[in-house]
């Protein structure tokens, strides 16, 4: 259900996009999904095929899923580490004092179309 | 041969619902409006802490409440029958959320103009309500007790957005493995400006606390 509500948002824009561009078709919406974003891209994908072939503008349209690996920032020691493996707390200092610095975008990065 | 080409965009999903938020937001307080987005769990209570709230709160300001679920109108009309405070239900359509545009919807259909306070009771679950910004004034999330002292750390968003948390079912502690302090590092860890207040809906206990709380976030 998640990533439903969220295909949905990707319609909406992707529509006012083609319109603003004037068009006719799209065949290919390639998103950024974080590795932390809480969106799961398979089921992102599942409910894509079943939300997008409603739509004229996006029949048999792929939503295509780059993976953006997480990365954490520990403000204590000024490393970097892999969020997924090590979470909230620094491998290096066992610091908490730590930023996610990438890994939570939702974003649609560009969509291949034909006029 | 139909051109193809590449249009490239970068922008957040999120982004336009963040707008919406914002723009309507800025609409309420400079109508002097406070909406408080409730969220949770299924079952954690909300519709029965909101109940013993309304009923502390609906003398000495005037307040309207917006039910948000999926499905049915029980909650909305419990809320009538118990405190006799205005309340309307919107049905998300199979969303697990409401966004802001769903919002503005609800609120066309209260009498803002007599209204100081609107609670939301947003769709039960800890994840969506979290990434869509409803355009509150105010976020406040329950956790209760037999929820575990440890959510914070599995739900990271939804308590870094919320302004408060309520922590409910104060009363049934002693029969869970439920250490109230590690709670609030957990929540601080993820957001050290919330406000904590324990309470239980059932004995009433911590519901002035919360009263007064929420009175003294009204403009």
């Amino acid at each position: 259900m998640h990533e439903l509500g969220i295909v949905f948002y990707i319609i909406r824009d992707v529509k006012k996009v083609a319109e603003e561009n004037h068009v006719e078709r799209v065949s290919e919406v390639v998103m950024d999904i974080g590795e932390v974003s809480t969106v799961v891209p398979h089921l992102l994908t599942d409910c894509w095929r079943w939300a997008a072939d409603k739509e004229e503008l996006l029949k048999g349209c792929e939503l295509k899923v780059n993976t953006i690996p997480a990365v954490t920032w520990c403000d204590n020691c000024k490393r970097e580490y892999k969020t997924v493996k090590h979470g909230r707390t620094c491998p290096f200092c066992n610091s908490e004092n730590t930023w996610l610095l990438r890994g939570n975008e939702v974003e649609i990065k560009e969509l291949v179309v034909s006029s | 041969m139909n051109e193809v080409k590449v249009i490239e965009i970068k922008k957040s999903v999120f982004a336009e619902n963040e707008k919406d938020a914002d723009d309507l937001r800025n609409e309420l307080r400079s109508r002097g409006v406070s909406l408080l987005n409730l969220m949770s769990a299924p079952g954690s209570g909300k519709t029965t802490t909101l109940i013993q709230l309304l009923n502390r709160i609906k003398d000495k300001v005037r307040v309207a409440v917006m039910e948000a679920d999926i499905d049915s109108d029980v909650d909305a009309v419990k809320i009538k029958e118990k405190t006799g405070v205005p309340s309307i239900q919107l049905h998300t359509g199979g969303m697990c959320h409401l966004d802001a545009e769903m919002t503005r919807q609800g609120l066309d259909n209260l009498d803002l103009e007599e209204t100081d306070l609107v609670i939301l009771e947003n769709v039960g679950n800890l994840v969506c309500p979290a990434e869509f910004d409803t355009g509150a004034t105010c976020n406040a999330m329950i956790l209760s007790v037999p929820e575990g002292d440890d959510k914070p750390l599995k739900y990271p968003l939804m308590f870094t957005v919320c302004d408060l948390v309520i922590i409910n079912k104060m009363d049934v502690v002693p029969y869970f493995d439920f250490d109230i302090e590690r709670c609030k590092r957990y929540i601080h860890l993820r957001n050290p400006k919330a406000q904590i207040i324990p309470v239980s809906a059932k004995t009433g206990y911590g519901i002035d606390h919360l009263a007064e709380w929420l009175l003294k976030q009204l403009p």
